[in-house]
């Protein structure tokens, strides 16, 4: 088991150093001069120079990529060209809020969708079941981005329940992490629905009919645990993609967590502070994947044996 | 004269598909008595599952018991509710099933799961379920049995799980216990291990046993009584030494000369030839005419009632009409079907 685990994580470590260098690739690329980026149109020539020797960007590429990798290996993702901040202080102070957010998220739309899930399975093809996967699919399929408006459109400043935009406390991230939560509320119905339907057939389902459990005691003790087994991979998952969904619900409410400082980055050509911020994100979903498997291996004793 | 444990009296149980209604048992009656074991054989789809279904009220949408009774301990469960239905199972009556790879919960212990049995239906602790499982477990003949309490239904072998569902079924001493083809799936060696088990909770706990099978020579081995099967009803019902010694349906001779013997030079396996009818298109008359080689002119017309040829032991067919005790002659029967199969 350890070693299952030790070994998943020596495979993350190569997948982390290709997404370093990827972004760094890219960032490159892309045309502009940082310099000028950071300091406005009429900057002089001499400042430049001068700057990009301080900055290191005279240095050929691989020495950069591997001081880069270097520092981020001790916690410092250089400096936003933009802010004049230390990237990891900025990604620290807007963390919070983006964690804040995708737990949120996460719990509300994981209950709504396990418990819609569940109703929907008991009672298959009848009106609840129909409306129930109907508005699931209705979330499966609607961009984050048009759930957050029309959200923010309905909630906030129709109904004005809900500040329309910024931080103020807690119930200002009521409406992004229903947004955020949609798309996985129904994935997670649907699939607990399907899984719950298709155990139900199973035949250890009429044995423990046989020794006297009732309907609902079969369900809970019985079918639940084997339903929702792939169901919890899928939430750890989701971590991830609630993640990358931060990004459009952060914009769009004004909450100033990770996914508002990675637009604000790739607005302003901000090198650092965009290279720091997709990758942690990527260490985020690297870790969620690996607990997903862990979980996985955890729970299903059939998988827990294999080494 | 020790009572039933089980009667079922004219059970028909029907499903209700959108081809038709289904007659899956037609007018069934069978007595289980006390301490015996009733033996339930023939061809594949010829209601002996849903007949035990219908016994423990496992049957589900769209299956339905549309007339008769199920008497239990004299009791009638024909129209209990099903909480007082599930309070009886598992406790009064159980069943074993033909699948002992798939029958057991993959994600919890075996010793859990037949523990789970115990806390459903008595008062009692624990420690004290634990040290009756694990009491159990040895007594249908798992070895290692507080080491095999903690294993996952995966780390048993076919012959053990099934051993875990036994344990599972007679845990909590019930009166009638329901076989499924419990041996189907299991290696001949084991099948013989798991019918002297059976025969030894007869006598040692006074179950009484309705094994399902199709194998002749099963019900040969363990069976007091057997019931012989056909498209939902009962063709031929005898004790087994007599059923052996005198045969009196067409469709039981041959089921019983379909069994290879070694004694005997035939490069032919018998079989009976044509196929079982599709339950929504019954033959007019007698069920099995369309397959008989000693069918009359009324077989095809009417419906043979239950003729008693001896006490006890009686048939479905007009040849028995009239005949009491003694054995009507015997005319060579059924032709061996000319599906060239070379036999053993
Ligand atoms: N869910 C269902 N819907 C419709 N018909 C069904 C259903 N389940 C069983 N039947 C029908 O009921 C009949 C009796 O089936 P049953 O399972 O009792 O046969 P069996 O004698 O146990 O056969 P086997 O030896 O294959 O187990 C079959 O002809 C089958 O077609
Ligand atoms: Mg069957």
């Amino acid at each position: 088991m350890l070693k299952k685990i030790i070994k998943r994580i020596l495979i993350s470590i190569p997948v982390l150093i290709g997404v370093v260098l990827v972004i760094f690739i890219m960032l490159r690329i892309v045309p502009g001069n940082p310099i000028v980026t950071m300091l406005g149109e009429h900057v002089n020539q001499q400042t430049i120079d001068k700057l990009t020797v301080e900055m290191g960007l005279d240095q050929p590429a691989y020495v950069q990529f591997f001081k880069y990798v270097w520092n981020a290996l001790h916690g410092d993702f250089g400096t936003s060209y933009r802010m004049n901040r230390s990237v990891t202080q900025m990604i620290m102070d807007a963390f919070p809020y983006t964690v804040k957010l995708s737990i949120l998220a996460a719990l509300i739309s994981w209950t709504i969708g396990v418990v819609a899930g569940v109703v929907a399975a008991i009672r298959q093809n009848r009106i609840l079941d129909r409306l129930f996967m109907g508005t699931a699919l209705l979330g499966v399929s609607m961009p984050i981005f048009m759930a957050a408006l029309l959200l923010q459109y309905v909630f906030a400043y129709k109904l004005q329940l809900f500040p329309i935009s910024g931080y103020e406390g807690f119930s200002a991230l009521i409406l992004p992490a229903i947004a955020l939560g949609w798309n996985s509320a129904g994935s997670i119905a649907r699939m607990t629905r399907s899984n719950l339907v298709e155990v139900m057939q199973d035949d250890f389902i009429r044995t423990a009919r046989a020794k006297g459990r009732t309907e609902a005691g079969v369900i809970v003790f019985h079918a639940l645990k084997n339903a929702l087994l792939p169901v919890v991979t899928m939430m750890a998952i989701q971590i991830s993609s609630m993640l990358s969904g931060a990004v459009l619900t952060e914009s769009v409410f004004g909450i100033p967590g990770i996914g508002r400082l990675a637009v604000n980055a790739i607005e302003n050509r901000d090198m650092p502070l965009l290279q720091g911020t997709v990758l942690f994100t990527t260490v985020l979903i690297i870790i969620g994947n690996l607990v997903a498997d862990i979980l996985y291996s955890v729970l299903d004793p059939r998988i827990r044996e294999v080494k | 004269m020790a009572e039933n444990v089980l009667e079922i009296r004219h059970l028909k149980t029907q499903f209700f598909t959108r081809k038709g209604v289904l007659p899956a048992v037609d007018d069934v009656s069978i007595e289980v008595p006390a301490g015996k074991i009733v033996g339930l054989v023939g061809e594949s789809g010829c209601g002996k599952s849903m007949t035990a279904m219908s016994v423990m009220g496992l049957l589900r949408h769209p299956g339905k018991v549309v007339a008769g009774e199920i008497l239990l301990c004299g009791r009638d469960i024909t129209h209990l509710s099903p909480r007082e239905l599930a309070k009886i199972r598992g406790s009064e009556m159980s069943m074993i099933f033909q699948e002992p790879m798939t029958s057991l919960n993959p994600v919890t212990i075996v010793g859990k799961q037949v523990e789970e049995t115990i806390l459903l239906h008595e008062k009692c602790s624990r420690a004290e379920a634990k040290k009756r499982v694990i009491q159990i477990f040895q007594e249908v003949g798992i070895p290692e049995a507080e080491k095999r309490y903690n294993a996952y239904p995966h780390q048993l072998s076919g012959g053990l799980r099934q051993r875990v569902m036994i344990a599972m079924a007679m845990v909590c001493r019930p009166k009638l216990l329901i076989a499924d083809e419990p041996t189907t799936a299991l290696d001949v060696t084991i099948e013989a291990q798991i019918l002297e088990l059976f025969k030894k909770l007869r006598d040692e706990i006074g179950t009484s046993i309705i094994l399902i099978t199709h194998n002749m020579g099963v019900v040969a081995e363990v069976c007091d009584y057997v019931y012989v099967m056909y498209t939902g009803q009962v063709m031929e019902q005898a004790e087994t030494f007599e059923l052996f010694a005198n045969t009196r349906h067409p469709y039981t001779k041959g089921l019983l000369r379909s069994i290879p013997k070694l004694d005997e030079k035939t490069d032919r396996l018998y079989t009976i030839k044509g196929v079982v009818p599709n339950l929504l298109h019954l033959p007019a008359g007698c069920n099995f005419s369309t397959r008989c080689g000693e069918c009359m002119e009324r077989c095809g017309k009417e419906q043979p009632p239950l003729y008693e040829v001896s006490p006890g032991h009686k048939v479905r067919c007009f040849l028995c009409q009239g005949a009491c005790g003694t054995a009507a002659p015997e005319p060579e029967t059924l032709r061996a079907a000319e599906t060239g199969k070379e036999g053993v």
